[in-house]
């Protein structure tokens, strides 16, 4: 079952708390991956991989998990989720990180 | 950190796996939600969490919407180590019958929740001894509700039932020392950790996982309206907590306490109060006092933890 399935319904009122399952349970996990919080966002981080040494840094510290860890360690911003906040431009040990106007 | 409990020696070694995912509705740059984030990289199998009330729990488990990956309860403010004790009692049963294999319990739950209102169901459950992790993310009030006051609180922060103004300058009691209660319980493992160093963190939460009975660890997780900063400066803000000494790291295994991040030449206490609104007023001539009952509070929880791991007495 996909997320999607669980969540559109539900959002659309197809469904009435008739509907819920007992104890309002959501039997898959992470359905909020279908919330998309880069819509919050007032400024966003762009890197700079001439600068970036692959600390993966900004991908400890970001709360929204919105910064990616690929396969050979380079790091990419997930635009669907990131917030914005900018600790990945303050934890960035060589300012290959900066926020820039949306 | 001892040798032997080195799990994690450099961020490349933690696990790519989001067992708490995006999509959740924490606040931009929010403490506790890299807290959580690090928290569930470091454990080592089939794991329950439960959860009671706070920003973690509205944030994450909005229904339909749940930024979970593993087993998830809500529970009620007061309960959480209550219901995390039958959880563990009845697992081992039903592990017993199906021949399964043992389950993590870990607790995760905010200061309110913690210091003051969960505060008995804890201590019940330290006493009876069941093997869980109870993780405090500590941002020193309840910031949910729209920031009061907790048990974590420290001496002088603002907050709106503590408000800094003509009649008091900020609260007026100090905070709560939650892992010295926790080591009253004669428990196997308490810790304090910060978001600033997550190797530590990390490193705790899987030590700490592998130690049989009631763990507890106590997380700084600073937040953004709670504490008044700009949300790009949370890591940074729960770094100087620690290099200021102001929130020192430490654990306390079998009694015997051993302070992690020696902090030889703490930054002055100012550095740290003068980013965040809810201290102000105590860079103010007329608040000096309550800025040295502060200093005061943290200079000598750092001397008492000193005196501690040089005795090598147990507690
Ligand atoms: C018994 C009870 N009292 C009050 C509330 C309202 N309430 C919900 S969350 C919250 C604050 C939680 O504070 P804390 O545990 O520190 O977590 P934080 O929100 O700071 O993450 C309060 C007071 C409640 N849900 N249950
Ligand atoms: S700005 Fe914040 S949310 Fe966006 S990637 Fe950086 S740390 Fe993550
Ligand atoms: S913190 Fe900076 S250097 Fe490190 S991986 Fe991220 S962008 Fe690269
Ligand atoms: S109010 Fe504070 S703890 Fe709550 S979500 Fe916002 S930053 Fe996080
Ligand atoms: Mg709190």
């Amino acid at each position: 079952m996909s997320a999607k399935k669980i969540v559109e319904p539900i959002v659309k009122g197809q469904f009435t708390y008739r509907d819920l399952p007992i104890g309002a349970m959501i039997p898959i996990p992470a359905t909020s991956l279908e919330y998309k919080t880069g819509v919050w966002r007032t400024r966003q981080p762009k890197i700079d991989y001439g600068r970036c040494i692959k600390c993966l840094l900004c991908w400890v510290f970001c709360p929204d998990a919105a910064i990616k860890r690929l396969d050979d360690d380079s790091v990419k911003v997930d635009y669907e989720y990131c917030k914005g906040c900018g600790v990945c431009e303050t934890v960035c040990p060589v300012k290959a990180i900066s926020m820039e106007e949306v | 950190m001892s040798s032997q409990a080195i799990f994690y020696k450099t961020p490349k070694d933690l696990p790519r796996e989001e067992w708490f995912a995006s999509g959740h509705r924490l606040c931009a740059g929010c403490g506790a939600g890299i807290a959580a984030r690090l928290v569930f990289k470091a454990i080592r199998g089939p794991t329950v969490v439960v959860n009671p009330t706070g920003c973690v729990e509205v944030s994450t488990s909005c229904y339909p919407y749940t930024a979970w990956k593993i087993p998830y309860v809500h529970v009620a403010f007061e309960n959480a180590a209550a219901v995390a004790s039958g959880i563990v009692e009845a697992m081992k049963i039903l592990n017993k019958k199906r021949g399964k294999k043992l389950h993590d319990v870990i607790v995760f739950a905010g200061d309110g929740g913690t210091f003051d209102i969960g505060f008995q169901a804890l201590s019940g459950a330290l006493e009876r001894g069941h093997n869980m992790l109870y993780i405090c993310y500590d941002n020193e009030a309840y910031m949910n509700t729209g920031i009061q006051r907790s048990g974590a609180t420290p001496i002088g922060a603002a907050t709106t039932t503590s408000p800094a103004g003509k009649v008091i300058p900020g609260k007026q009691e100090r905070k709560k020392d939650l892992i010295a209660i926790a080591v009253a319980h004669r428990i196997p493992y308490a810790a304090t950790a910060s978001i600033s160093h997550p190797l530590d963190l990390v490193n705790k939460v899987r030590k700490a996982l592998e130690i049989e009975g009631p763990k507890v660890l106590h997380v700084l997780a600073p937040c953004v309206p709670g504490w008044r900063y700009p949300p790009a400066e949370t890591v940074r803000i729960a770094r100087l907590a620690v290099e200021t000494r102001y929130f020192p790291v430490y654990e306390v295994e079998y009694g015997r306490v051993r302070i992690n991040i020696k902090v030889k030449e703490p930054k002055p206490l100012e550095e740290f109060l003068k980013m965040q609104g809810r201290f102000s007023h105590l860079l103010r001539p007329e608040n000096a006092h309550v800025l040295e009952a502060l200093k005061k509070a943290v200079e000598e929880n750092w001397e008492r933890l000193v005196k501690l791991e040089e005795s090598g007495v147990t507690l």
